[in-house]
C-alpha cells in the first residue's frame, strides 16, 4: 500500500506546484515599486522643450502614467481605449513617450489624437528606467500622495482599466 | 591523434568566436579595473525583454539602456552591490540572474538538492532490492 502512496503524494504535490505556475504569464513581471513613492522626474514636454513636466506637478491628484512609442505596435491597440478615458473624463492620463522621436511622436498624436493632459518626452530612456519599465505599453496608477497603486503591463482594454484602475480610485 | 584535430577546430573556434563578441563592443568603459567590473555586472543583469539572455548578450534597446546605466554608476563609483540594488529596486529579483535566497526563492534554490537527495534515496532502495534479489536467487 506504501508503495503507492509515495510516488501518489509526490505526484500530487508536484502537480500542485506546477498548477500554479500555469496561469502565469512569465513575461508579466511584478513591479517592485508597487506600494512606494513614484519614482521623480522632470523632462520636457512632447514638442515644447521650454516646457518641463515632473511629478510634483502633479501632487494632491490621482493620475495615470501610460508609457508609449509611436514604434509600440500595442500602444495602437490600447489607444481608442485611451481616448475613451480622456473623453469620459475620468482619470487624468499623464504620457511617457519612450524611446521616441519627436517628429514621429507629435505625428502619432495628430493622427490617432491626443488622450494626455501632457506628454513628458523621454527619448533617452533614463526616467524609464527608474519606473522599471521594459515594454511599453504599460501603465502605472498613481495616488494622490505620490504612491503607486498599481501597474498594468501590455495594452488596456475597458475591462482592465474599469477592474483594476477605477476600483482602486473608489477604494 | 588525427581523429580528434576536428575537435580541436571545433573548441578553438568556439573560444575564437567569443573573443570575436568581446572585441566589436564599442561600449567599453576606460578604466581596466571598471570594465572588468562591468563585464561581470551586466552578465549577472537579465535583459527583461528577451528573458533568456542577460543584458550582456542582448542587442534589444532595453538592453542597452541598462549597460548605459550600468557605466553611468560605475563612472559615478557606486559598488557593484549597489548597482545591483539598483537594478533590483526597479525591476525586481527578477532581473538577476541569481535571485538571493529568501522565503519567495527557497523552493527555486533548496528544491533540487530536496530532489537530488530524494534521487539518491531511490537509488540506494533500488539498488537494495536489485542485489538483495540477486542473493536469494544465488
Amino acid at each position: 500500500m506504501i508503495k503507492f502512496a509515495i510516488p501518489l503524494v509526490i505526484a500530487v504535490v508536484l502537480f500542485l506546484f506546477l498548477a500554479s505556475g500555469l496561469g502565469r504569464d512569465s513575461r508579466e513581471i511584478p513591479s517592485p515599486l508597487i506600494g512606494k513613492p513614484a519614482p521623480e522626474f522632470t523632462l520636457p514636454a512632447l514638442a515644447e522643450p521650454q516646457r518641463t513636466v515632473a511629478l510634483s506637478d502633479f501632487a494632491g491628484q490621482v493620475f495615470a502614467f501610460n508609457i508609449w512609442g509611436s514604434w509600440c505596435v500595442a500602444c495602437r491597440d490600447e489607444h481608442e481605449v485611451l481616448l475613451r478615458i480622456r473623453r469620459d473624463n475620468q482619470i487624468p492620463l499623464i504620457g511617457l513617450n519612450w524611446k521616441d522621436t519627436e517628429a514621429e511622436a507629435t505625428r502619432w498624436l495628430r493622427t490617432l489624437g491626443d488622450p494626455y493632459v501632457v506628454t513628458a518626452f523621454d527619448p533617452v530612456g533614463d526616467v524609464a528606467i527608474d519606473w522599471g519599465v521594459y515594454g511599453a505599453p504599460e501603465t502605472f496608477l498613481v495616488s494622490a500622495d505620490g504612491m503607486i497603486l498599481h501597474k498594468h503591463i501590455g495594452p488596456l482594454t475597458d475591462d482592465i482599466w474599469r477592474d483594476e484602475f477605477l476600483a482602486r480610485v473608489a477604494q | 591523434m588525427i581523429k580528434r584535430l576536428p575537435l580541436i577546430y571545433v573548441v578553438l573556434w568556439a573560444l575564437g568566436s567569443g573573443q570575436v563578441c568581446m572585441a566589436i563592443d564599442s561600449e567599453s568603459l576606460q578604466d581596466p579595473v571598471l570594465q572588468t567590473r562591468y563585464t561581470h555586472i551586466i552578465a549577472e543583469l537579465r535583459c527583461l525583454v528577451c528573458q533568456n539572455q542577460s543584458i550582456q548578450d542582448s542587442d534589444a534597446q532595453l538592453a542597452k539602456d541598462l549597460r548605459r546605466q550600468v557605466r553611468k554608476l560605475l563612472r559615478e563609483g557606486k559598488s557593484d552591490n549597489e548597482i545591483l540594488d539598483f537594478m533590483v529596486a526597479r525591476y525586481g529579483d527578477f532581473v538577476r540572474y541569481r535571485p538571493p535566497l529568501k522565503s519567495s526563492t527557497l523552493v527555486l534554490w533548496l528544491g533540487p538538492v530536496l530532489i537530488a537527495i530524494l534521487g539518491v534515496f531511490m537509488l540506494i532502495g533500488t539498488l537494495r532490492r536489485h542485489l538483495g534479489g540477486a542473493d536469494e536467487v544465488e
